[in-house]
């Protein structure tokens, strides 16, 4: 294995260091939010709209830039959200039947359109697939810059809108109540959602980035009972999964970034759901024996008294 | 809601705590609250009653804008709820919620205050200590810190109501906040609603046991779908009318309440 100052040394290197840990930050930031109103799939289902929509922005314009990709994703991801909104308030199925039809047809129409490309006389298309799908190694400078913009905003607007996010998250009947727009604020997490698959397409590719959604959330979950450490925490494994995902892909050679960094975040949840205080497995599993040890000591000392007052 | 259409209200009536005028809500092409319309006087505790799917939790929602109403009015302090929201203040059911949530019994509290905050404003010291007041008030202050998923349902259902008080609201709208609590609990709450009422705030509370109705409430509505009866629980809580709203089903009610009617 190269060590980290190796990697370091090679400007190129550092793009990509910096680019996934920034995907993992803001993806880990918002995910906690999806996790919590039980929408994981929500972002799966995004990831995967986003792919007919960058096919089609790419179309439209043949550039391959994360602006013109985003409007692309963005819009699709619009449009499969009221997708899904609009199955189930008008058809008995549940969001989860609603989710897995969204997500398919547009997964379909998606793979449909980049065979298409890929034949058609469209000159820049080399390398589209590979962006769809995953290869942090094609970043460059620019494309880190642009992710930069983005993850920071992305963060600022969570922190800026905590307190609505946890209120809509917790109890949206009550912050309707107290006058909150609940539609517009779950349109913005939604898009914002959007935004975090976007950034991280290039990386880890539409299919893996909702396990940077999911995965750091509910690593973070383990260990507090506290919202915003939670979605802190859940940022920092996040980031720490880009950072380890690049660094482990570039000491050995041939291995991709964007399953790598999706495997360290599932080590990070591994490990949480057999370290987490209270919530872990073995803090549960020794709690189960201390109160065990306790009863059965109670019932030793109650056989005691009894024998001792019979004995009288 | 027809906001735009001129009131049907007189500007006497209007100034009641809660004024409904022909509210009608839907869910699919069944209605489940027909034209209901009645004014709350201030300063008083008052019950809901009926059978289940009468639609009692349903008019509380369309009262407060949670859900649309296909027909109706709601008034509160004589303007639309919406420009009036700082005055309301609403207990959801406990089950709305998922427990698991990651926060404290404070930090729920502190939601309460959230309205007045402005959307970019942080709970301060002054908004922390009013919310442990709230939760003294319900005799949880000794839980403040407790993640909400280690309370008992009672407690949970004290957090709900400390979180209202904390809204600082003249007009208290609370969904079934007895239903399955401790002996504690529901005295905690009973104090509560008393002390409200003192300082003349206004509660009107979805209620399911029948047997404490008259002991708890200065008014009852009975509800099926559409209104049965309003009015001071000792004329309104009869036996007569209650058969009328539970369709027969009352048998075996309280035989002493029937030489009332």
């Amino acid at each position: 294995m190269k060590n980290f100052m190796e990697m370091m040394a090679d400007p190129n290197m550092q793009w990509i260091f910096f680019g996934c840990m920034l995907l993992g930050l803001s993806s880990g930031v918002i995910g906690s939010f999806s996790y919590l109103r039980k929408q994981s799939l929500v972002g799966d289902t995004l990831a995967h709209a986003a792919l007919p929509g960058i096919c089609i922005a790419f179309m439209l314009t043949g550039i391959k830039s994360i602006g013109v990709f985003l409007i692309g994703a963005g819009i699709a991801g619009v449009i499969a959200t009221f997708g899904i909104g609009y199955i189930t308030r008008h058809s008995r199925l549940k969001q989860d039947a609603a989710l897995g039809i969204v997500l398919s047809t547009f997964f379909g129409l998606g793979i449909v359109l980049l065979t298409f490309i890929q034949h058609g006389a469209y000159g820049n298309q080399a390398g589209l697939d590979k962006f769809l799908f995953g290869q942090a190694a094609a970043m460059v400078g620019s494309d880190v810059v642009t992710m930069s913009i983005i993850s920071v905003s992305l963060v600022t607007i969570c922190t800026l809108l905590f307190k609505q996010f946890k209120l809509i998250s917790f109890d949206p009947g009550f912050a309707k109540g107290i006058g909150y727009p609940v539609a517009f604020l779950e349109q913005l997490l939604m898009l914002l959602i959007v935004v975090a698959v976007v950034v991280g397409i290039q990386a880890v590719g539409v299919v893996l980035i909702a396990a940077l959604l999911i995965t750091p959330a509910v690593s973070a979950r383990y260990w507090t009972n506290r919202l915003g450490i939670m979605v802190a925490l859940s940022g920092l494994f996040g980031a720490l999964s880009g950072a380890l995902g690049t660094w482990i892909s570039s000491s050995v050679s041939n291995l991709p970034t964007g399953p790598v960094t999706v495997l360290a975040a599932t080590a990070f949840f591994l490990l949480s759901i057999l370290f987490g205080p209270q919530r872990g497995l073995i803090a549960k599993r020794l709690l189960r024996l201390r109160v065990k040890k306790r009863y059965m000591m109670e019932g030793e000392l109650r056989a005691e008294r009894m024998k001792g007052e019979t004995a009288l | 809601m027809s906001q735009t259409a001129k009131s049907v209200f007189t500007s006497s009536e209007a100034a009641a705590p809660l004024s409904v005028s022909g509210l009608s809500v839907a869910y699919q092409k069944k209605p489940v609250l027909r034209n209901v319309s009645f004014q709350v006087k201030e300063g008083e505790l008052i019950g809901i009653i009926g059978p289940n799917g009468a639609g009692k939790s349903t008019m509380m929602k369309a009262a407060l804008g949670l859900i649309p109403a296909i027909s109706g009015e709601v008034l509160v302090y004589g303007k639309p709820y919406k420009e009036q929201r700082k005055l309301i203040g609403y207990v959801p059911q406990r089950e709305s919620v998922d427990w698991d949530f990651p926060t404290n019994a404070l930090d729920v509290v502190l939601m309460g205050t959230y309205g007045r905050l402005g959307w970019f404003g942080r709970p301060k010291a002054k908004d922390k200590a009013h919310a442990l007041e709230c939760l003294e008030k319900v005799g949880m202050a000794e839980f403040a810190d407790r993640q909400i998923s280690q309370l008992s349902g009672g407690q949970q259902q004290r957090v709900f109501l400390a979180r209202a008080l904390a809204q600082n609201a003249k007009l208290y709208f609370m969904d079934e906040p007895f239903a399955g609590v401790d002996a504690a609990t529901e005295k905690a709450i009973i104090t509560l609603l008393q002390e409200l009422k003192k300082q003349g705030k206004t509660v009107i509370v979805v209620h399911h046991d029948l047997a404490t109705v008259e002991q708890y409430f200065d008014s009852v509505l009975l509800l099926n779908v559409e209104l049965q009866a309003f009015g001071p629980t000792a004329e309104t809580f009869t036996q007569e009318k209650l058969q009328r709203t539970y369709g027969g089903r009352l048998a075996f009610l309280d035989q002493s309440r029937g030489d009332r009617s």
